[in-house]
């Protein structure tokens, strides 16, 4: 205790210590850092004064709420009708209008062009791909080949309604699964998987029975995909002909389809989309590449 | 207890006989619990607690045949016979983890850059090892950092032996194997989704027992001090244990659904769990990546640069100022949410007002230096304490920055963020981290000193370089993605989806990740290099490491 008062300069700097050691480290006697001190002032006024100008301090049963009566629910209150009054001019125009107008003039088709790209960005491209390309068991949507049908009214029907959704008016019709349910028997799956591969000019299993699995398929698949195999836009059976593979083309992938059935799903968007944004979509899908007259 | 005159008998002591006894009872309890748990991984966590307790016990008695029938003498020839044993232990212990925790990040990182390095593993999945790199190298290897370094620290600034005779071993076997508990439970999933408070309440109610201890132990150890007055850095290490005591007992609130279900509800609900969740979060850097850290540069540097501090003043001021405003700062994580403006309002004003609290830390640290400039050319430990100090400076600027709204809204939940915790975690906690261990090796194993300073010079320049490619990969990608995510076209629609942001993001994640790896390559050095020192190099007696020069 003795040391506690004792006067200790540092020899380096001249400066007097506080005159306690610990474990051989002393502390220098200096002011605090006057540029130092005056920013911490300088950042408390200015925090004082922000207090007055915004919402700040909470009181017994609301809070104070600054001179401006700023608070952050109006603004983006504001925020989203000055977005959606700029917008107004044309989105109103769209929904006014034909889709097929829209096609034909070309400030309405860059617009909805913009705003299909974006509302697709957000709900289409987790299934569809960003540019729309598709993936095993989502349809690209990039090429002419459509299930459901390419023209503006098909495509705006399918976004608005769903493909086997919960909506009444969704596109409905699926591939029956032919084993699970016993309306098959294996070796009859076998030859219809062979004889669907050679519609596409791919090879078949050595010793596969053609003439079988043409039976088979005119008794239990042409009333869907018809006759020659082209298949049925009505009620979206595929194109078996095309080399074109929602599933892929592979003789186990197409027997598993012909054993437990395809039945894939597509939500209906009307309702959590606008309109004007439906046909805006419908628009931008059109005109990705393969849109049909 | 009992001693008589002559030859005093071996006595098992009280605290010794209800430790063992509270152990066994502790393993047999847990052994019922993993018979009825409701599900494996519960189970599994159950038999470790029951091995564990078993060992413990064990070790008790096995230390009561060994041990001397005194109790260690406090003094020694007038000098305080200090306890190192388990400051030893956390010191190791802190090296094992820094490379595990700095590895696991790594692989993370290269995840968000491959995602298909997950190998669709559910364990190795980034969800998993997100939480469990943060941990390990927060908890696992910053807790085992101040831990060690504070019971180092009380005992020669308070010039006496560290208090308690089983309880200091109990905090840091205790704290180890809460970590066991709380990486391997997010290995298999076990989580109450709260960030940086992930374990459930088992493991929180654990903690909350060890950390009790801690803080007794360090209170008791300041209380026999031999010194007048309580040293700066035990200052900032109490604030750090006694804060983070109330902050996990706030933030984990939780009601088990069963006692054999590792699952539980959070009292809170909605936005005041939100708010709780980030008094604790913010608070965990203030008080334990910064409090804490800030003790260990109060004593490292000024010892390493044998240098007296620069002002006690300044020490006072930025200690009760940082410690007054941290505490509100909590809500600037909340910005632009259901979080009320008001709230938000103080959130962000205390950020600000801290900037000033917390370059105190920065001033007095470096400025330390003045005077002896020149050894920073000469002895690579204390210049990677003193950029370290740096790096606060930087990160603790730059926390208040993107406190403030118009920048948060740029800057909130994109990789800016991750930038910024990384300056601090890798610049600072990182470097003042290993210079405290660089320091604290050869002193604890009586080594004349480390095996190569050549190596140090390269862990610093390797690690240097893999931080500033770390910082200003995220940066730009940080900023970018800001960019992109507000960019608007001029018919009123978003330019980018959210997507096409992450393409973009892809870059900077390798060269994330390259810097992450040289960090890794640096620390692996200094596990050789501390290797070296313990084992290729001769024990010399016990020198009061005030002696040991600097170089």
């Amino acid at each position: 205790m003795s040391s506690d008062h004792k006067k200790h300069i540092d020899a380096v700097t001249g400066v007097a210590t506080t005159g306690h050691e610990w474990d051989g480290v002393r502390e220098l006697n200096m002011p605090l850092p006057r540029w130092w001190l005056w920013i911490f002032y300088a950042t408390i006024i200015w925090s004082i004064g922000y207090w007055i100008v915004y919402p700040a301090w909470p009181l017994v049963t609301t809070h104070t709420s600054g001179v401006f009566n700023w608070n952050a629910r109006q603004a983006i209150i504001d925020d989203m009708a000055t977005l959606k009054a700029q917008r107004a001019v044309m989105t109103d125009r769209i929904a006014a209008a034909p889709l097929e107008d829209i096609l034909s003039d070309s400030q309405m088709l860059s617009f909805a062009r913009a705003q299909g790209r974006a509302a697709f960005a957000d709900n289409c491209a987790p299934c569809h791909g960003a540019g729309g390309g598709g993936m095993r068991g989502y349809p690209n949507l990039v090429d002419d080949d459509w299930l459901w049908g390419g023209k503006l009214q098909d495509i705006a029907l399918t976004l608005r309604h769903g493909i086997r959704s919960t909506d009444d008016k969704g596109r409905m019709g699926v591939m029956p699964a032919f084993g699970r349910d016993k309306i098959l028997e294996r070796p009859d799956i076998l030859a219809v998987a062979d004889y669907v591969r050679s519609l596409s000019t791919l090879s078949v299993t050595k010793g596969a029975d053609l003439a079988r699995g043409k039976k088979v398929f005119a008794e239990n698949c042409a009333a869907c995909h018809g006759e020659n195999a082209k298949g049925n836009r009505e009620i979206g059976a595929p194109d078996l002909t095309d080399q074109i593979w929602l599933f892929g083309s592979g003789r186990d992938v197409i027997v598993e389809g012909i054993i437990n059935g395809r039945g894939s799903v597509m939500p209906a968007w009307g309702g959590r989309l606008d309109d004007t944004t439906i046909k805006s979509l419908a628009v931008y899908v059109h005109t990705l590449g393969g849109g049909q007259k | 207890m009992h001693q008589t005159n002559a030859l005093p008998a071996k006595a098992i002591t009280l605290s010794e006989a209800a430790a063992a006894l509270t152990f066994a009872i502790l393993s047999f309890s847990s052994l019922i619990v993993a018979a009825m748990a409701h599900t494996s991984e519960y189970a599994f966590h159950a038999y470790l607690f029951a091995a564990g307790s078993l060992a413990a016990v064990f070790a008790i008695i096995d230390r009561y045949y060994n041990r001397p029938a005194d109790k260690p003498a406090l003094m020694i020839d007038g000098k305080p016979n200090y306890n190192m044993g388990p400051v030893k232990f956390a010191t190791v212990a802190a090296v094992f983890w820094g490379i595990a925790g700095f590895t696991v990040g790594l692989w993370a990182a290269l995840e968000l850059a491959f995602p298909v390095l997950n190998f669709d593993l559910p364990w190795l999945s980034f969800g998993r090892i997100r939480p469990l790199h943060t941990s390990a190298v927060i908890f696992a290897f910053g807790g085992n950092v101040l831990i060690g370094t504070s019971f180092y620290v009380v005992q020669r600034t308070s010039r006496a032996r560290l208090a308690g005779d089983l309880a200091p071993w109990f905090v840091v076997l205790g704290y180890n194997f809460f970590i066991v508990i709380a990486g391997t439970g997010y290995l298999l999933g076990i989580t109450q989704s709260k960030e940086y408070a992930e374990p459930e309440w088992y493991a929180d109610l654990w903690l909350t027992i060890v950390w009790v201890v801690y803080f007794l132990v360090y209170l008791g150890t300041l209380m026999r001090r031999s010194e007048p007055h309580i040293y700066v850095a035990n200052w900032f290490y109490l604030a750090f244990i006694l804060t983070i005591a109330v902050l996990h007992l706030g933030n984990n609130a939780a009601i088990p659904v069963s006692l054999f279900s590792p699952k539980s509800y959070i009292v809170w609900s909605g936005v005041q769990d939100a708010m709780v969740q980030w008094w604790y979060g913010h608070n965990a850097v203030g008080f334990f990546l910064t409090a804490g850290f800030l003790g260990i540069m109060y004593y490292f540097i000024p010892k390493r640069a044998d240098r007296p501090v620069y002002s006690y003043r300044l020490s006072i001021v930025h200690f009760w100022s940082l410690i007054f405003l941290y505490i509100w700062a909590g809500p600037h994580h909340l910005h632009y949410t259901a979080l009320p403006d008001w709230a938000q309002t103080l959130g962000m004003t205390f950020s600000i007002m801290l900037w000033m609290p917390s370059w105190g830390g920065m001033i007095n640290g470096l400025m330390t230096l003045s005077g002896a400039w020149d050894k920073l050319r000469t002895d690579p430990v204390l210049r990677m304490m003193v950029v370290s100090v740096a790096f606060y400076g930087m990160s603790t600027f730059e926390g208040p920055l993107m406190s403030v709204k118009a920048v948060n809204s740029l800057s909130h939940y994109t990789d800016w963020t991750i930038g910024h915790v990384h300056s601090g975690a890798l610049g600072w906690v990182g470097y003042i981290s290993f210079g405290a261990i660089y320091c604290l090796v050869p002193w604890l194993w009586n080594r004349e000193r480390l095996y190569s300073n050549k190596l140090v010079e390269w862990h610093f320049w390797i690690s240097t370089i893999g931080i500033v490619l770390y910082i200003s990969a995220m940066w730009v990608s940080g900023i970018l993605q800001g960019l992109m995510w507000r960019a608007y076209t001029s018919l009123g629609f978003l330019e980018y989806s959210f997507i096409e942001t992450v393409e973009a993001m892809h870059p900077f994640y390798v060269i994330r990740a390259l810097g992450g790896a040289l960090f890794l390559a640096g620390a692996l050095l200094m596990v050789f290099n501390l290797w070296k020192t313990v084992n290729a190099q001769e024990a010399v007696s016990p020198v009061e490491s005030a002696l040991v020069p600097a170089e």
